[in-house]
């Protein structure tokens, strides 16, 4: 309930952040993001105008102007799970759970809400559409989905992926999800995610033809990149280190507070004991009986009052996993930097060793070692012509790998500004949303003290009318 | 005259007493004000303090009239004859000032009327060739005039504390005797000179004999005189006087075999105590288990939490924007944790050793009733004799007599010290688990404040702060 209030602010800064025409975001989406071309920036350009007019209301005209504030807004939630069984690749029965995905638009005048779209997707679906946002929008730090096993589980808690307040709990993560994605800037415009709230059947298939997987960039190149890459970015690479210091103190927080979730339950468990041997002894005692019996009652309240605090509890260890996932988000933008950077370096490496052959050739100095020259020297000189010729193929491919590095350059330049960017957009959006998770937890525990004292001020009244 | 008279006032304490008090003898109420019986006394009790020249003029009033100081002259020329009744539990030294008079006045509920004041503190450790034991400092002071000092400092053992209770016991077998702390505690500790161990002891034994020392018979027991004031070799030399251990042994054998047929012939308002406290026995130890059981989830929570408060200090040196949050924030749980702390030593001061107590309470219970329902079975014996007329008829008749009135005031001890017990036992029940409420008002009031200070800092930073947000 909280995390949903708290995103539909976000949500409305971001719809408001849509509105005027010298949005930023639109500005990057002409940008080349992606130096092979892919069918879906088309789409994405499309999709600007798609969305517009199938956002915008009133006398049908697309375009949109400043003061232009009859934008719809587009509300999206995850009302429902449901289990369901189907049969799966290798055509077993499986028991999944399905979730209900509701979009509304709202008028900005008379703020009623009218339902547009509702679907039935499943958790591997949003897998998929987050894998692909991945892919095509390396620069942006991709909001995380809950996590798909239950980890930093206290006793109480089952890590059964069918049990009921999993299940609710990653509904509102999911929920959760995409109200992220449609309130970041650049995302909400994808196409792909506009087809996935809006698409039931075929969505798959649309997703898959976009070619996403081919395009992803093998881990083992990445890895490589990561070690070998000789300058690197500092901020990305202070931001890498960042990313890992917070996923490790995030994990200590979150088993930490898990396992004082687990003790606070069993200290107020045990006093619903006193409730029951109370009212037991009560039966012998003529004064203090009445005493004993009423003050039994209110252990039994405060033994109960635990389950309400701690399920409280676990939205905000919920709202600090989001960042603990979203750090897996902030490492994969800074690989993307170090793939692009290395690529740029072992092109300009190449393209230096060329000039050199070429220069080596021209002026006839051997310099450096090559097999050309061993043979050479093994089986005699080569002809002038020859010499020539390979000079020509070398200055072509030097010209080449000019061109090459220079556009390598530039993509390397733009992917650093727009993530950058991006980055500085998640920084002020994770300080923003720790700190009023932080002081949720606050409030929290006002509630569970204020819930204690009235609990014990009644006992002691009961105790003392012994 | 003779001891059958007085044998009947000692037993029946309560009960001489209220018949002496009768407009008679003021001054002998005040002992009896703890026992229900001595309820009309009360009211007496009052006038008799005020009335310094009534209780002056007892101690001239003739032998005949029953009062308490003249009986105990009476008393004090018996034997000591622990097979037929009570031992005499009545100083035998008179009070010889009005003044000294009024201070025997002992009230549980006025402190101020106190005259006896003990204290226990101080464990040492001795070490011998044989055996290594702990002595604890036992101060008495006192204005009664049968004491030769006001002031006694003595030194005791833990088996010096097992002799009192056995001759307490002995000499009142139908009265509740306060229970003294375990030998050992079966599980936790092993060692057996811990120091937690040892306060625990100390508090429980400082416990005992104060519940002696307000106890309106027990307190004037000359074994507890005795221990409370003499040296340690006296002592020694008194412990081996007395009744041995093969009198004590021949009686426990009797009783085994008599115990069962005292339980048939119970009257019906002891069958009702006894069934009280099987409930209560049973009762209090689960609520001992529980209040162990809460102890140790709260110790287990408290070191929890002190990992809890430091992770988010830890966070808080990556953070730049949050580490006043985080700060905050781990500065809120480490008071909390040393709140948890006070809340725990609050506990084991006020609820838990109480809880105990009254568990080793109801143990004595049980054997305060098994003595009496041997008492009667005596009696019973006795009588089925005469009718089968095996023995001397005359002979069996007085003896029957003896037990008679032993029987009653066996009957009349307990059920005097019944209602006191029961009285005391909801007074302490009520005020442990009403302190323990307090503690954990107190404890949630804390937290409370802690947590709302942090959030008023939070929320109250200025307007340019969250204008910057984009919230």
């Amino acid at each position: 309930m909280r995390l949903r209030r708290r995103i539909k602010s976000q949500r409305r800064a971001a719809a408001m952040e849509q509105s005027p025409p010298q949005d930023p975001g639109r500005q990057l989406q002409s940008a080349p993001l992606e130096p092979l071309g892919h069918p879906a920036a088309g789409l994405e350009a499309a999709v600007s105008e798609d969305a517009e007019d199938t956002r915008k209301e009133g006398p049908g005209d697309g375009t949109m102007t400043e003061n232009n504030f009859s934008l719809k807004k587009i509300e999206i939630s995850v009302s429902e799970a449901e289990k369901r069984t189907g049969r799966n690749a290798m055509n077993m029965q499986e028991t999944y759970t399905a979730y209900l995905i509701e979009t509304r638009s709202v008028e900005n005048i008379d703020g009623q809400s009218v339902l547009t779209d509702s679907l039935w997707r499943r958790y591997s679906e949003f897998e998929l559409l987050r894998n692909y946002l991945l892919v095509y929008y390396p620069h942006i730090v991709v909001p995380p989905l809950p996590e798909k096993r239950a980890e930093f589980v206290w006793h109480k808690l089952s890590a059964d992926n069918m049990d009921p307040d999993f299940v609710e709990r990653r509904r509102i993560g999911l929920e959760n999800f995409l109200l992220r994605v449609s309130s970041h800037p650049i995302l909400c415009r994808d196409k792909i995610f506009y087809l996935f709230l809006t698409q039931e059947g075929n969505w798959k298939e649309t997703v898959n033809e976009t070619g996403f997987q081919l395009k992803a960039d093998s881990r083992l190149k990445a890895l490589n990149a990561t070690f070998r890459v000789k300058n690197p970015d500092k901020r990305f690479t202070d931001l890498k280190h960042y990313s890992d210091e917070l996923q490790s103190i995030i994990s200590h927080l979150l088993r930490v507070r898990a396992r004082v979730a687990d003790r606070l339950y069993g200290v107020y468990k045990v006093h619903g004991n006193y409730g029951r041997v109370f009212s037991e002894w009560s039966a012998i005692e003529k004064e203090m009986g009445d005493g004993l019996q009423s003050a039994g009652h209110h252990m039994d309240v405060y033994a109960s009052s635990i389950d309400d605090i701690l399920e409280d509890e676990e939205h905000y260890a919920d709202q600090l996993k989001e960042y603990l996932f979203y750090t897996e988000a902030l490492r994969a933008v800074c690989r993307k930097h170090e793939l692009m950077q290395y690529d740029l370096e072992m092109a300009a490496q190449d393209l230096a060793s060329k000039k050199q052959q070429c220069e080596e050739l021209a002026t006839g100095t051997v310099r450096t070692f090559s097999l050309k020259g061993m043979t050479t020297k093994l089986f005699g000189q080569e002809t002038p012509e020859q010499r020539e010729a390979r000079i020509k193929v070398l200055e072509e491919q030097i010209s080449e790998g000019e061109q090459y590095l220079k556009s390598k350059n530039l993509e390397g330049r733009e992917f650093l500004k727009n993530a950058w960017a991006d980055i500085e957009r998640f920084k002020e959006q994770k300080n923003h949303d720790l700190k009023e998770a932080l002081i949720s937890y606050a409030v929290m525990q006002i509630s569970m003290c204020k819930k204690g004292i009235q609990v014990w001020t009644n006992a002691k009244e009961c105790f003392s009318k012994m | 005259m003779g001891w059958r008279r007085g044998s009947r006032l000692s037993a029946a304490v309560g009960r001489a007493r209220t018949v002496g008090m009768e407009g008679e003898r003021p001054a002998a109420q005040p002992r009896s004000s703890g026992l229900p019986a001595g309820g009309a006394g009360g009211e007496n009790l009052g006038a008799g303090v005020s009335h310094p020249g009534s209780s002056g003029s007892s101690v001239l009033l003739p032998a005949e009239v029953l009062d308490l100081d003249e009986d105990e002259d009476d008393l004090e020329v018996f034997s000591k004859d622990a097979s037929l009744m009570d031992i005499n539990s009545f100083s035998p030294m008179m009070p010889t000032s009005p003044l000294s008079m009024i201070n025997q006045v002992k009230f549980e509920d006025e402190p101020d009327l106190k005259d006896l004041f003990i204290t226990v503190d101080e464990p040492e450790s001795h070490v011998t060739t044989i055996e290594t034991f702990i002595t604890y400092r036992i101060i008495t002071k006192t204005t009664r005039g049968e004491f030769d000092s006001s002031e006694f400092e003595v030194r005791r053992r833990y088996q010096d504390f097992i002799w009192l209770k056995g001759k307490l016991e002995e000499a009142h077998p139908t009265l509740i005797i306060p229970p003294l702390p375990e030998k050992f505690i079966v599980k936790g500790m092993v060692e057996r000179f811990n120091d937690d161990f040892i306060e625990t002891r100390r508090k429980a034994l400082h416990k005992f004999l104060n519940r002696i020392a307000d106890h309106p018979t027990l307190t004037f027991n000359e074994d507890f005189k005795i221990f409370l004031t003499a040296q340690a070799w006296e002592l020694s030399s008194h412990k081996k006087q007395g009744p041995g251990l093969l009198s004590r042994m021949g009686q426990t054998v009797r009783a085994v075999a008599s115990s069962m047929r005292g339980v048939k012939s119970r009257p019906e308002e002891f069958m009702e105590m006894n069934s009280f406290i099987e409930t209560f026995s049973q009762k209090i130890n689960l609520i001992d288990k529980i209040s162990q059981r809460i102890y140790k989830e709260e110790r287990d929570y408290y070191d929890e939490m002190k990992e809890y408060g430091p992770v988010h200090i830890l966070w808080s040196a990556s953070e730049e924007d949050l580490v006043d949050t985080l700060k905050g924030v781990a500065s809120c749980i480490d008071k909390c944790c040393k709140a948890t702390e006070k809340q725990m030593a609050g506990l084991s001061e006020t609820l838990l050793p109480v809880v105990h107590e009254y568990v080793l309470y109801s143990e004595i219970l049980m054997g305060v009733m098994k003595r009496r329902d041997q008492i009667q079975a005596e009696l019973d014996s006795k009588v089925e004799a005469l009718s089968y007329k095996k023995a001397d008829p005359d002979l069996l008749t007085e003896e029957i007599g003896k037990l008679e009135d032993k029987v009653e005031c066996a009957n009349n001890a307990l059920k005097a010290d019944w209602d006191r017990w029961k009285q005391n036992m909801q007074n302490d029940i009520k005020s442990a688990f009403t302190d323990m409420a307090e503690e954990n008002i107190h404890y949630y009031e804390q937290c409370l404040a802690t947590w709302e200070s942090f959030l008023s800092s939070q929320t109250n930073l200025p307007l340019e702060e969250t204008s910057e947000d984009k919230s």
